[in-house]
């Protein structure tokens, strides 16, 4: 893979001719095809995987075979225009937004340098209209009077192994932030034009590997990243010993799999495995220790994450599925979620919908407040900043803000929980509560107007690592301008992918700035109970005052 | 080339119309049945179009959130970019539909050394849009004044207020000039700004410069041409009460005109003009933001789909979860159970 070094890469963003940079493209965009190379593209799933979601859902992963993106030969099913088709058909009469999504659109141009892909790349299909055209152009084309009859000068096109590439390329350069939504004068979502196209691509066996082997893990170990359920624990109990050794206090809260729980808690499983993920599962835990919360968490359902989302919403829905089955088979009352962008897109907007009724359950209330949460009446779910916010207004929990002192804090919205979701404050009251010094990114960049990590959507793969640099510039570039600024130190979030992503981007951008979940920083204030001298705060880092 | 096919296709009616008129019956034709014909066209293109969207359903509850939930007590929702009732869903669609809400956010992008992205603020497509689709609309409602006799009561009021200038004895209407300005805006930002030109297709210019033919044959039929608006009123009342019929000469500008506005009705239903009725039907800005708080149904919701079962994980994974003291429903027993129908996934190592 071709990696470019960051300082190349800040002069080729503004100097390299795009339609950014104030280039204008010499041929129409129907006229130019895409080019895969090495560093464009994510790689194809293997075989094997793509063979085992298609035996548990028949139909929807087209044939599986090896097959190499940069040839011309994608060995696809003789009939793949047909199944294209057939399948848009399908998927019209299933979802009015898409009806509405490719009829609606006057090019009015709102939403082309929204997209964190476009202010990156200066390409015009990532431009939010132009992706939707490579879709439209297939419809007016099939489905439409004017396309029918005008073809081109309606802007019409017939499905081509041309347009498939485009199609694979720019539904692959989108991660469905819904960051043009929110400036589209309809509303149009590019997110469900992408996903439609993706569903599309995987009929016919165009997938990649990065996130079907991913959801394959997750619907037989329960996470993504294949943990089985004894190593899941091991890694979790790990983490007792860094609790003990920052704070003095040995946890023996922590559960599995255990049956009359009042709580079970769901997690991103990169909150067990990797860093910055386990400082904030620190977090969590030593929060329940300190308010005694009786909860449990599952090794069956240890994923929140939903890779199913990226591909259609029959395998969202099947892994989706694991969270309510298991709440019951363990009898708890309701469900905790923990920090995690995507994860919380499926459970707000989706998941009830989808695998609900959640009769068997009750309407969530903290034990600790009483605070009933009316929002989650139906769905019975509650996010994590949700439940702590509460008991921080509560006056449930002891703080040591100062403890936060060597952490300058600024805070990312993830695109799911801040468009698809509208948790915006309750992050901000959390951060508010437990550190001194916090600062926010500038306005057009925060909120609903929040810029995605870059690589969400399952692109938070190495291969293309260029391309997930250049998508992520809008946000790195305004936890610069707070780093400059306010000498910003911490890029604080409440999504799993973006501990994960964040991170690279900021080695790549901002190399001073480092990443955490909220929950973490919540961690170094808690005082616990018994708790010896706290010298460092969970990361082992000395805290403020005591660097000597 | 694209804005050159949509000007000749504008063009080409033009001629069209000014040629008919001079022919046999012509004047019949582009007065009496191309209006009931576009009239027809664009009632029943645009029930039906509504129709068919209409008949897919929603299946999943999709808002985009522009601002606060409604979650604890002490934190303030935003109730009307993140509604959580009926009545605040209208109300944000009352600001959308009315004030262009969404629009109003507009900004500009712009990449300079360092790397830096500024953002700048941007509202002249909000201002020239809302200027476009009102002065649009008091122009239609002025022309009630032709198919209503007695006039109804509110047009000379919106005419008194249209008309403030007056030039000899004809009224200048400013809404007419606006349109014509906000046209001519929205056509000029297509075809001066890059990427807009890039994203523009014929379907964009065309109806940017039939509605510009439209504006401007009025103003010339009112104040360079003069045609004979007794003449004309007569002809409006008639079709509005199917007795139409065509007396004295009207004049050529009137047939261009009617003929353009009968295009403009007949092509709306199959074109992006149908954002119309869209925009009152989009998903991502019609509901509620309550998908937690109350069950959203999915009409082909399959109850096949179910997760991988938690008696198959237990199953592949018996012994592990015995040896780490992870609570089972069943012992192992010394024989293997069958393993369930379905297959277990190839065994990967796990990556970061």
């Amino acid at each position: 893979m071709a990696d470019t070094k960051a300082a190349e890469m800040k002069v080729k963003v503004v100097t390299e001719p795009s339609l950014m940079t104030g280039a204008v493209p010499t041929h129409d965009w129907w006229d130019v095809e895409a080019i895969f190379k090495p560093g464009n593209y994510c790689y194809p799933a293997k075989k094997s995987i793509a063979e085992y979601h298609g035996k548990n859902l028949p139909g929807l992963f087209g044939e599986p075979r090896d097959w190499d993106i940069e040839s011309d030969d994608w060995a696809l099913p003789e009939n793949w225009k047909e199944i294209i088709i057939n399948g848009i058909k399908e998927r019209l009469d299933k979802f009015r937004s898409l009806k509405i999504f490719m009829d609606c659109c006057v090019r009015c141009g709102a939403c082309a340098d929204k997209c964190h892909f476009f202010l990156g790349t200066g390409d015009p299909k990532n431009m939010p209209v132009l992706r939707a055209e490579l879709f439209r152009s297939v419809y007016r084309n099939d489905f439409t009077t004017a396309g029918k009859i005008l073809g081109q000068i309606a802007g019409a096109r017939p499905m081509t192994f041309k347009v498939l590439k485009e199609w694979f390329m720019y539904f692959y350069q989108c991660t469905e932030c819904r960051r043009c939504s929110v400036f589209c004068p309809y509303g149009i979502d590019t997110a469900e034009v992408t996903m439609m196209g993706r569903e599309l691509l995987h009929l016919v066996g165009v997938n990649t590997n990065w996130i079907l082997e991913p959801a394959a893990n997750s619907n037989r170990t329960g996470n993504h990243l294949g943990l089985q359920p004894h190593t899941f624990k091991e890694n979790a109990e790990f983490l007792l010993d860094d609790i003990e050794e920052a704070t003095g206090v040995k946890l023996n809260n922590l559960t599995f799999n255990r049956k009359g729980a009042e709580v079970l808690f769901i997690i991103p499983s990169a909150d067990v495995f990797a860093d910055p993920g386990i400082f904030t599962f620190m977090g969590y835990i030593m929060l329940f220790e300190h308010i005694g919360l009786d909860y449990t968490i599952s090794t069956y359902s240890s994923e929140g994450g939903n890779f199913g989302l990226f591909t259609n919403n029959q395998l969202m829905k099947k892994l989706n599925g694991k969270m309510y089955a298991e709440a019951k088979r363990l009898g708890v009352k309701w469900i905790l979620g923990g920090e995690c962008g995507h994860m919380w897109r499926v459970v707000h907007q989706y998941m009830n919908t989808m695998n609900g009724p959640a009769d068997f359950l009750e309407i969530p209330k903290s034990p600790i407040t009483g605070t009933v949460f009316e929002n989650a009446a139906a769905t019975r779910m509650v996010h994590i900043s949700e439940f702590t916010a509460d008991l921080i207004h509560q006056g449930k929990l002891k703080i040591d803000k100062n403890r936060n002192d060597n952490r300058i804090v600024t805070f990312h919205d993830s695109c799911n929980t801040s468009r698809g979701m509208g948790l915006l404050e309750e992050p901000r009251y959390i951060i508010n509560s437990v550190c001194n010094n916090f600062y926010e990114m500038p306005e057009n960049t925060i909120r609903e107007k929040t810029f995605c990590c870059g690589s969400g959507t399952g692109l938070n793969t190495g291969e293309i690592m260029d391309l997930r640099m250049r998508a992520g510039l809008p946000r790195a570039n305004a936890v610069k301008y707070v780093a400059e600024r306010h000498g910003v130190n911490m890029l604080a979030n409440v999504c799993a992918i973006d501990r994960a992503t964040l991170l690279a981007l900021n080695q790549y951008w901002n190399p001073e700035v480092q990443v955490c979940g909220i929950s973490e920083l919540v961690g170094n204030a808690l005082i616990m109970e018994g708790e010896k001298e706290r010298e460092t705060d969970l990361r082992g880092e000395p805290l403020p005052g005591m660097e000597g | 080339m694209r804005v050159l096919k949509a000007f000749i296709a504008v063009v080409a009616l033009v001629l069209v119309a000014l040629v008919v008129a001079q022919v046999p019956g012509g004047q019949s034709l582009l007065g009496i049945v191309l209006p009931y014909l576009a009239f027809a066209i664009f009632l029943g293109g645009f029930i039906y179009k509504v129709v068919y969207w209409a008949k897919s359903p929603v299946p999943f509850r999709i808002p985009t959130t522009c601002g606060q939930e409604n979650s604890l007590p002490f934190i303030k929702q935003n109730k009307l970019d993140c509604p959580t009732t009926k009545g605040q869903v209208v109300g944000r669609m009352l600001l959308e539909v009315l004030l262009f809400r969404s629009l109003f956010r507009n900004t500009r992008a712009s990449i300079h050394d360092g790397p830096t992205l500024a953002y700048g603020s941007n509202k002249w497509l909000w201002l020239f849009a809302l200027l476009f689709h009102y002065s649009f609309l008091v122009i239609i409602l002025r022309h009630m004044r032709l198919f209503t006799d007695p006039i109804a009561g509110f047009v000379p009021m919106l005419e008194f207020a249209d008309g403030f200038l007056e030039v000899g004895a004809t009224t200048i209407y400013q809404s007419s000039f606006i349109l014509l300005a906000a046209v001519t805006f929205l056509f000029l930002r297509r075809v001066v700004r890059p990427y807009l030109r890039y994203i523009s297709l014929p379907a964009d210019y065309f109806p940017l410069l039939l509605i510009f033919g439209i504006g401007l044959s009025g103003i010339l039929m009112r104040h360079v041409f003069r045609v004979d608006i007794v003449s004309v009123k007569e002809l409006t009342m008639g079709l509005v009460t199917f007795s139409p019929s065509i007396e004295g000469q009207i004049g050529a500008i009137f047939f261009v005109h009617i003929f353009l506005v009968c295009v403009l009705l007949a092509y709306f239903p199959f074109s992006k003009l149908m954002h119309l009725g869209g925009v009152f039907m989009s998903p991502t800005r019609n509901m509620a933001n309550n998908s937690r708080m109350v069950r959203h149904e999915n009409p082909w919701n399959d109850p096949n789909i179910k997760p991988h079962s938690y008696a198959s994980y237990e199953d592949e994974f018996r012994q592990f979860m015995v040896d780490a003291d992870l609570p089972v429903e069943k012992q192992p027993e010394p024989a293997t159970a069958e393993p369930e129908a379905e297959e277990a996934a190839p065994t990967e190592e796990p990556k970061a």
